[in-house]
């Protein structure tokens, strides 16, 4: 009798969600208000309900067999939409031509005691931190329908066979669909245990396939966050005080408010102003003739020759120092040593630059608040959006939008969506749609921290490493936006990427004696977690310094690797696989050089070869083969694009990236002076995936680590020039 | 009231003179398919096409426009999204994010009304949009593949 009622309990619960989700499916419906998706759907919409079983949370299949994938991860651009409908469908057996997916709201999954899991699309870990639930997400309900069709025919469930979206019972080859079976399998109770198909078994994972969500991209019917449309909706456009941690003092809204569109001019915080408009154009033209007065406060004469400072005396004194890594007894071999190599390398600040910049749209009742928002997690959007409601989370939902890039820029951080609700909060009713222009995202942003790394290195007779002694000075990005993060000491581990002991982020060479430390030095700009993080500069300092160890040896620079990394097997491998598809072992065409680079970060190795030519200071990339080993490959063609467009973004901030600040503020403010690489100057990109199995690996990440040392060892073996300091635009190759 | 000739359509739009065309598409006419993105004609985000060239609208107000002109926007690049670069697309699954793929789009297929087989140097020199995703070697690709489906679909 009890099971009866959770039961029916349960189905009330599901209707419920599956009636919240259908206004929100991804490619399939524009996000409307909740109030008026429901009026709109009307009676069509109450009956959809009825016929469109959820088998589970993470699936729904609707009469014609359609599979509706549920995705809790956000999609922006890296492929983890696919790929998790891909591990969903796996074990689900069904047709994947069938397959869509949709979002359920992060309203939803704390109504459901979060049954999605985490939200969070950072890390890397969309597909290496949620396989193993999706899958089995899929596997049970699988499981649910073969049980339903057998009840049907009354024949044992072990006798029945799912597959392509059919059942079929074996002894007598009966079959039917899973859309004929969906209503009794949502009625049944959910098995204890499944079990996830082998490896060896997988049919869909590790296949090419297509992109779910390619077709909209094409024609302009992809909605982002920019292009949302409620009706009543105003426009704001916002600009906070340049001057970091300054604020706002004053404005002449008077001088505003005839103009054209304009509704209102409003405080949003206390270091911003807002104007709303009928349209955006109308509201950017207003608040460009604002007159505001902005207190800057105490960090307003601060400059890059400040932070600088900071850092140089971080790589010498004994103050605020952690020790990140440690074996053996460096400082001592160092001293002793016959012969030392010293370098001080450095790594600016930089923005992500989505192509779309930050936006959100609000809505503010004094009973309810939404938010539409492109966020790569929509947890934290929701917390964001109650806390600057000030409303119970249960009385707060936000709608996740795709995203027009994120690179981290939109996970830990939701500036944005707090100021859409304050000024939402102002026209209690109106929806708000607040964009930022570029001008405001490069002032604002979160930025790749600053660090500088001193490292010093000792060979003995034979020219072998005996110790490496790293001291990374600058800033933490735990210690502004996560310190519970930090470890007891006070360290920040994510400070020590790819030098660490173990782990996903290790060092990927036996070094007799280590010693990584940083030196804490946290300047007044907001540090973020930048796509790749704190690998980018370790790469750069470990990948480049190793070649300098290895010149200094007079050793070839994949020898001298290749004689640390006896315990590194899988590094070794991936390494080997780059050496040996450019052909390491004989030269380069004429004019032609080559440079090296291996980590091991976010549990995949990668490692990557490129061929340069400097021509009277002309640096050209013209080929970069590049190799991965994430442990399993859900799909190669989403690597390769991910592997490509990884060689764009680290490439673009090797050669372009930088941020400068001078009176507190950023120096630079739209792409004319924050360029990215273009297509002349993309090299050619040859992917090697390999997964070697066992292990889940990240994949839109660790390539960017690789792609600046590589070119910077083939800049210094066509050039003798060791760059140390970088984007490359500040440095003379000639 | 201003009149533009908007993928096929005259239309009539009601905005100040110094309104950027990509802010008339967006905001008057609710075509969304035109990116903004930097506002000051770098990254081609926001690129249609005016008398068959492709353009940056950020950087075109609305007064130096003329209802003679042919203005086509994403939208009104094919009927059924089957233009031969949108196929190529498809085809290669170019798009990440996709945020700056209607400009791309409409500059490649600018491209290839002008010049049927660029060279990859053709290619080098008309494609100056930014992607912070990284797609420019699809990209290519498809511009190399959609150069083949027009030709295959002119002489069949
Ligand atoms: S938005 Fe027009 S060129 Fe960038
Ligand atoms: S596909 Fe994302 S910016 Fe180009």
């Amino acid at each position: 009798m009890s099971a009866v009622c959770v039961k029916v309990s349960r189905r009330e619960f599901l209707i419920r969600s599956t009636a919240a989700g259908a206004g929100f499916a991804l490619g399939l419906h524009v996000p409307m208000l909740a109030g008026s998706a429901v009026a709109a759907e009307g009676a069509e919409g109450a009956a959809a309900e009825a016929d469109t079983p959820e088998i589970n949370a993470w699936v729904v299949i609707e009469p014609d067999d359609t599979v509706i994938i549920r995705i809790a991860r956000s999609e922006m651009g890296q492929g983890t939409l696919t790929g998790l409908a891909q591990l969903v469908a796996e074990e689900l057996e069904c047709d994947w031509s069938k397959v869509t997916t949709e979002y359920p709201t992060p309203g939803e999954n704390l109504e459901r005691d979060r049954v999605w899991g985490s939200f969070a699309t950072g890390g890397s870990r969309g597909i290496r931190g949620s396989h193993l639930y999706v899958r089995k997400g899929g596997a049970v309900a699988r499981e649910m329908l073969i049980q339903a069709a057998a009840e049907s025919w009354d024949v044992p469930t072990d006798e029945c066979r799912a597959g392509g979206s059919l059942i079929t019972h074996l002894p007598t080859g009966r079959t039917t669909t899973y859309g004929q079976v969906a209503s009794a399998a949502a009625e049944l109770w959910p098995p204890e245990h499944v079990e996830l198909k082998d490896p060896t078994e997988w049919k869909l994972i590790g296949q090419p396939v297509k992109r779910l969500d390619t077709v909209d991209k094409l024609d302009g019917k992809q909605i982002y966050g920019t292009d949302l449309k409620l009706p009543g909706m105003l426009n704001a456009a916002i600009k906070a005080c340049p001057v970091f941690t300054g604020k706002l003092e004053s404005f002449d809204a008077a001088a505003v408010r005839e103009m054209p569109g304009v509704r209102a001019v409003v405080a949003v915080e206390d270091n911003a102003v807002a104007v709303v408009a009928e349209t955006w154009w109308q509201a950017k033209t207003a608040l460009d003739a604002l007159p505001v007065t902005w207190d800057e406060g105490r960090h307003a004469s601060l400059s890059s020759a400040d932070i600088e400072k900071m850092l140089d005396d971080g790589l010498r004194s004994d103050e605020q120092v952690f020790v990140g890594n440690a074996n053996g007894n460096a400082k001592e071999v160092l001293a002793g040593a016959a012969k030392t190599i010293e370098a001080v390398y450095a790594y600016p600040y930089q923005n992500h630059a989505t192509m779309e910049p930050m936006n959100a749209t609000a809505r503010w009742t004094p009973e309810r608040c939404e938010v539409w928002c492109p966020t790569q997690n929509g947890e934290a959007a929701l917390e964001a959006t109650a806390e600057a409601a000030g409303l119970p989370i249960t009385q707060c939902d936000v709608h996740k939008i795709h995203l027009g890039g994120g690179f981290g820029r939109r996970g830990a951080f939701h500036d944005f969506v707090t100021q859409a609700v304050s000024i939402a909060k102002q026209l209690p009713g109106t929806p708000v749609k607040l964009l930022w222009t570029r001008e405001e995202d490069m002032a604002h942003g979160h930025y790749h921290p600053i660090t500088k790394c001193r490292l010093v290195g000792a060979l003995d007779a034979d020219g072998q490493l005996t110790a490496l002694h790293a001291r990374i000075s600058g800033q933490s990005i735990l210690a502004s936006v996560r310190p519970r993060g930090m470890n007891e000491e006070g360290a920040d581990p994510v400070t020590f990427q790819g030098l660490q002991a173990d782990g996903d982020h290790a060092i990927s060479y036996t070094v007799p004696n280590l010693l990584v430390e940083h030196a804490m030095r946290n300047p007044p700009v907001p540090p973020g977690f930048w796509r790749g993080v704190n690998i980018n500069q370790n790469a750069i300092y470990l990948e480049c310094f190793i070649d300098e160890l290895a010149h200094a040896a007079g050793k070839d620079p994949l020898a001298f690797r290749r004689s640390l990394m006896a315990e590194h097997p899988k590094s070794l491998a991936v390494l080997d696989a780059v050496a040996d598809k450019i052909g390491w072992s004989k030269p380069a065409e004429e004019g032609v050089h080559r440079g090296l680079a291996v980590v091991k970060t976010f549990g995949s190795h990668v490692a990557a070869c490129a061929e340069v030519s400097v021509d009277e200071g002309n640096l050209r990339i013209h080929r970069i083969v590049a190799a991965t080993d994430p442990g399993y490959a859900v799909n190669p063609q989403q690597i390769e694009a991910q592997v490509e467009g990884s060689f764009v973004y680290g490439l673009s901030a090797l050669l372009y990236g930088e941020c400068t600040l001078e009176n507190g503020a950023v120096v630079q403010s739209n792409f004319h002076d924050y360029p990215s690489m273009l297509l002349k100057e993309m090299p050619k990109v040859e992917t090697i995936v390999m997964p070697s199995g066992g292990f889940w690996g990240g994949i839109g990440e660790p390539t960017i680590a690789v792609a600046a040392p590589a070119v910077l060892n083939a800049v210094f073996a066509a050039t003798g020039k060791r760059i140390r300091s970088v984007p490359l635009k500040n440095v003379d190759l000639g | 009231m201003a009149k533009l000739k908007i993928n096929g359509t005259l239309v009539e739009v009601d905005a100040d003179g110094s309104t950027p065309l990509l802010w008339v598409l967006r905001e008057q006419l609710g075509l969304t398919g035109t990116k903004y993105s930097c506002g000051i004609g770098r990254c081609g985000s926001c690129t249609v096409h005016i008398d068959g060239k492709a353009v940056r609208s950020c950087v075109v107000e609305l007064s130096g426009l003329e209802e003679s002109q042919d203005i086509v926007t994403i939208e009104g690049l094919s009927e059924n999204n089957d233009h031969p670069v949108q196929q190529a697309w498809a085809e290669l699954d170019v798009p990440q994010c996709g945020y700056c793929q209607p400009g791309m789009i409409m500059t490649a297929a600018a491209l290839l009304d002008n010049n049927p087989a660029p060279s990859d140097a053709d290619i080098d020199a008309a494609v100056t949009n930014i992607c912070r995703c990284g797609t420019y070697n699809r990209v290519r690709r498809g511009i190399h593949l959609a150069a083949g489906i027009k030709q295959n679909r002119r002489s069949s």
